[in-house]
This record gives structure tokens, sequence and C-alpha cells, in this order.
């Protein structure tokens, strides 16, 4: 399934946070959209799949979902979203309830999801007894059982440690690569955004606009942390945004 | 700089509070003993207080005569339906509250108008809309039992954590799973917490409206024995409202440590 986002605009009481965006997501294509902070990332995710009205323009799904896809455009948030009184499973199987009354998919689908997230043995643990890294995990697991047709991730890594953030974007890395999902990947990180994207939009800063789009030519499958080449696309990006950065660093009040 | 090899104060102890039942059940056999004595002594006259033998004894007539379960009885039949029908219609209202521009903009204002009120003050219209009987006194509590836990409800509503209910809208869960599986059990913590609130009030309600008008119930024996000056009976009548008190404190918490092992 393709995105387009067609002149998308946004305010927030009179404030202009996004202007002018026009951008094609393609099908199975991964799109890392960075930028300084408050310069509208998180809002034009919101935006793209539904959960906020643009002030202008709209987006446009091309393309039926796949087969078994029982929500589209779907999450995976920054602060995981788990129900804290569900288990693992149980928290899985709250998305599914309202979409498939076969309950023999419905476990199918858990199960698969856990195995793939490697979380099948901790499907009765209750999200607080587990860490940071493996609550994302059951957000990400808890986004696959829908089988959606796009993954639309809000600083998926940007509430974990270093250590467990390197580990879950080699994991994000071989997901991307098996499933040829699309995805649209909000990050402030640009070591996330080089490793894990096919291209990556860099924001300006308020209101936010499209400065540059810079393809990642290497192939997914293939990269590693230290890579020159990545390095160098993360050099060039950080150069981008870099003064825009210390700009928005400056501005007395955010709204994002 | 002196070149002593001195060990680091520890300086973290105190405002860490813990509750020890033993100290507590020792304060409360403390209070008594110390009552005894002063009554024994002379120190406290008769007409000051009674002295908890007394009470005791008092307490024992009434529980022997079957006086006590005929009052208790009928004291605990007018707090549980006045209670449940009180928390049940309040939290429905505060879910409301909680969920819907339209409940909002017509209940807020309303609740905190009639907060203020003390809801005896209505008893009289409510023996004249549902009669000298059961009818006001279920009303009384409901009444009053109501409000708060409106307060506390949307209050908890309104505490939900936003991403929990962007991520019910995102995955497009119906709007009735939404409200039973996000909004509800994100707000029993504080649904518990207005159970608790209003059971006391509950009680301070029955109690007054039997005394206003009930042949039975603890609220009317105490009123009698306070017409008689006979003072070891009205503590007896009292002692059974603090243990009602406890009781009442000891299931809440044991209901929410069943109900938020999650926590």
């Amino acid at each position: 399934m393709q995105l387009e986002l067609a002149g998308i605009a946004h305010a927030y009481d009179g404030l202009e946070v996004l202007s002018g965006i026009d951008l094609m997501i393609k099908s199975g294509e991964v799109v890392a959209i960075i930028g300084p902070s408050g310069c509208g990332k998180s809002t034009l995710l919101q935006i793209i799949g539904g959960l906020l009205k643009p002030t202008q323009g709209a987006v446009f799904q091309h393309g039926a979902p796949p087969a078994g896809c029982l929500n589209p455009l779907t999450y995976v948030f920054q602060d995981f979203a788990l129900l804290p009184w569900r288990t693992v499973a149980g928290n899985i199987r709250l998305v599914l309830s309202d979409h498939t009354r076969d309950a023999a998919d419905r476990d199918a689908r858990i199960e698969t999801a856990l195995r793939q997230t490697k979380l099948w043995e901790f499907r009765d643990a209750f999200p607080t007894q587990l860490s940071g890294g493996m609550r994302q995990r059951v957000g990400i697991a808890r986004a696959l059982a829908v089988s959606p047709a796009a993954l639309l991730m809000d600083e998926p890594l940007s509430a974990l440690d270093a250590q467990t953030r390197e580990l879950l974007m080699d994991e994000f890395a071989a997901l991307f690569a098996a499933t040829r999902v699309t995805g649209v990947y909000v990050t402030h990180n640009l070591n996330e955004a080089v490793r894990l994207a096919h291209r990556v939009v860099a924001l300006s800063r308020r209101p936010g606009c499209i400065r540059e789009i810079v393809e990642i030519p290497v192939p997914l499958s293939e990269r590693r942390s230290g890579l020159p080449e990545l390095g160098r696309l993360e050099q060039h990006l950080w150069s981008l945004i870099r003064d825009e950065a210390i700009a928005a660093d400056r501005e007395l009040t955010h709204a994002e | 700089m002196r070149s002593e090899r001195v060990p680091v104060a520890y300086r973290a102890s105190g405002f860490q509070p813990s509750f020890k039942p033993f100290i507590g059940l020792a304060s409360v056999l403390g209070i008594i003993a110390l009552l005894e004595i002063g009554a024994r002594t002379g120190v406290i006259g008769p007409l000051m207080f009674p002295a908890p033998s007394a009470i005791g004894a008092a307490l024992s007539d009434l529980f022997t005569s079957g006086l006590l379960a005929k009052h208790l009885g009928a004291s605990l039949r007018r707090l549980a339906v006045g209670w449940t029908l009180g928390v049940s219609l309040g939290v429905i209202a505060g879910i409301a509250i909680g969920t819907w521009t339209g409940a909002r903009s017509i209940g807020v204002p309303w609740v905190a108008a009639i907060s203020a009120i003390p809801k005896i003050a209505l008893l009289p219209l409510f023996i004249i809309w549902f009669g000298i009987g059961e009818g006001s006194k279920y009303a009384t509590i409901a009444f009053g039992t109501f409000f708060p836990t409106v307060v506390n409800t949307y209050g908890g509503v309104d505490n939900i954590q936003r991403t929990l209910i962007r991520m019910g809208q995102s995955f497009n869960l119906k709007k009735s799973t939404m409200l039973t599986s996000i909004i509800l059990p994100g707000t029993l913590p504080a649904i518990l917490s207005a159970f608790r609130i209003s059971a006391s009030i509950g009680i301070i309600l029955l109690i007054s409206a039997e005394m206003v008008s009930a042949e039975f119930g603890i609220g009317a024996y105490i009123i009698q024995q306070q017409n008689l000056f006979q003072l070891d009976r009205l503590m007896a009548g009292v002692t059974v409202l603090m243990v009602m008190g406890l009781l009442v404190y000891g299931a809440i918490s044991l209901l929410e440590r069943r109900l938020l092992r999650w926590r």
C-alpha cells in the first residue's frame, strides 16, 4: 500500500507547525522523518495515521491493504502504550478482539507475533514486570498481530537506553527486511534514521517543511553500526539540521 | 583539608512511614487501659466518660438481648441499599462526565454546586418524597454517596494516560471496547478510592438519618441513650460504629489488593 501526503499543513491555535508537506511513501519502503524538536514530526505522523485532522491537505491510501490485514495503519508508540492491567498476550488480544471473531485465528496471530518478537515465554507476564526493551517488543508484537499495511513508528526507541536501542535497532532492521512492510519512522536520532530507512526526510524547524530527502543506498540487510557510508550520510543529515536545531533550541515555546 | 579517612554518614533516614499493625493494636489497648485506670482511680468522673469495662458490659447486654442484631441489621441494610445505589449511579455519571462533552458541560457545575450541601439538610425533603420509612434513608445515603463518587470517577477518567486512548483509537477499537477495556479498568483505582470515601460518608448519613426518625438502627439506639443520658450504652453504640468503619476500611483495602494487583 502506498501513502500519499498532499499539501499538508497544520496549526495549533494559530501556531503554524507544518506547512506544505508533499510526499509519496512507496509500498515496502521505510521513510524516516527527522528534524529539530518542535518541527512537527510527531504531528505529521499523527496526521498520516488519522489521529489528527490537518488544517490543510490530506493523506491518501493507494491500493487495497493485503489480505488478512486487520488494521492498515498501525502505530508503535514512544511510551509503548501498553495496558498495565493486561498481560503481554492480553494486550495483543485486545486489539484483535474487535476485528476477528475467529478465536483460533486470534490465538494463532498472538502466537506468531509473540514468537516473532521472542516474547512467547513472557506471554503471561504483566508489562510492569518487563524491561523497557521488552515492553517495546510487546508494542511491536501487537502491531504485527494485526498484519498492518503500514507501520507508523513514533520515536519507538527514544524511551530506551543506548544498549537496548542498539539491540532493538537490529531487530527492526531484520523485521523490515523480512516483512517488506511500508513504514514511517519518526526519530530525532540520526543514527536510527540511516540504519533503518530507505529514505530520510529532513524537516526544517517550525513551521516544518521538507528540507531535503536523502536516499540511503545501502540495502537494509548490509547495514551495520560503524559502516563508513552510513557515517557519511549521518554527518550530512546533521549538517542539514544542525543550525535549525540550534535555532529551535533557543525558541521559547514548543508545540508538538 | 584533613587527611583522615572518615566514612560517609548515611543521611537518607526518615520520611518513609510504613504501617506496623502491632503498634496500631497496642495504641488501641493502651488508650483503653488508660481510660479504665482513669475511671477506677476517679480521675475521669462517671459523668465525663464511662469506664471501658462499663461500655463492654453495655455491649454484651446489647448482644445477649438480641437488640444488637436488630439495630445493626436495620443499619446495614440501609447502608447497603443506599450506598450501592449512590455509588453505582455515581460511577455511571462519572464515566459519562469523563468521556462525553454533553455530560461534562451539564454535570460539572451541578456537581460542584450540590457537593457543598450537607446532604442531611435535605432529609425533610426526602421524607416528604419517599416517606418517613426506609425510602428517605436510602435516598439520603444514595444522594450523599453519589457526588463524591462522581467527582472521583471523572477525575480518574481524566487521569488515564492519553496515549492509551490514542492506542485504542489507532487500532480501531469499538467505542464499547474502549469503555470496558481501557476506560473502566483505568478508572478502577479512582473508583475504589471513591468507595472508601463514600463508605464513611454513607455511615455518617445513615446515623444522622436514623437519629431523626427510626425505630431500629445504630443511630436510633444512640439517640435513645443520649436522651436517657446512658453514657455507657451511648458509647457502646459508638463503638459499634467504629468497628463498622474499621471493617469497611479493611474490606476495601482487600478489594484494592485483589483488583489492582497489576500496579
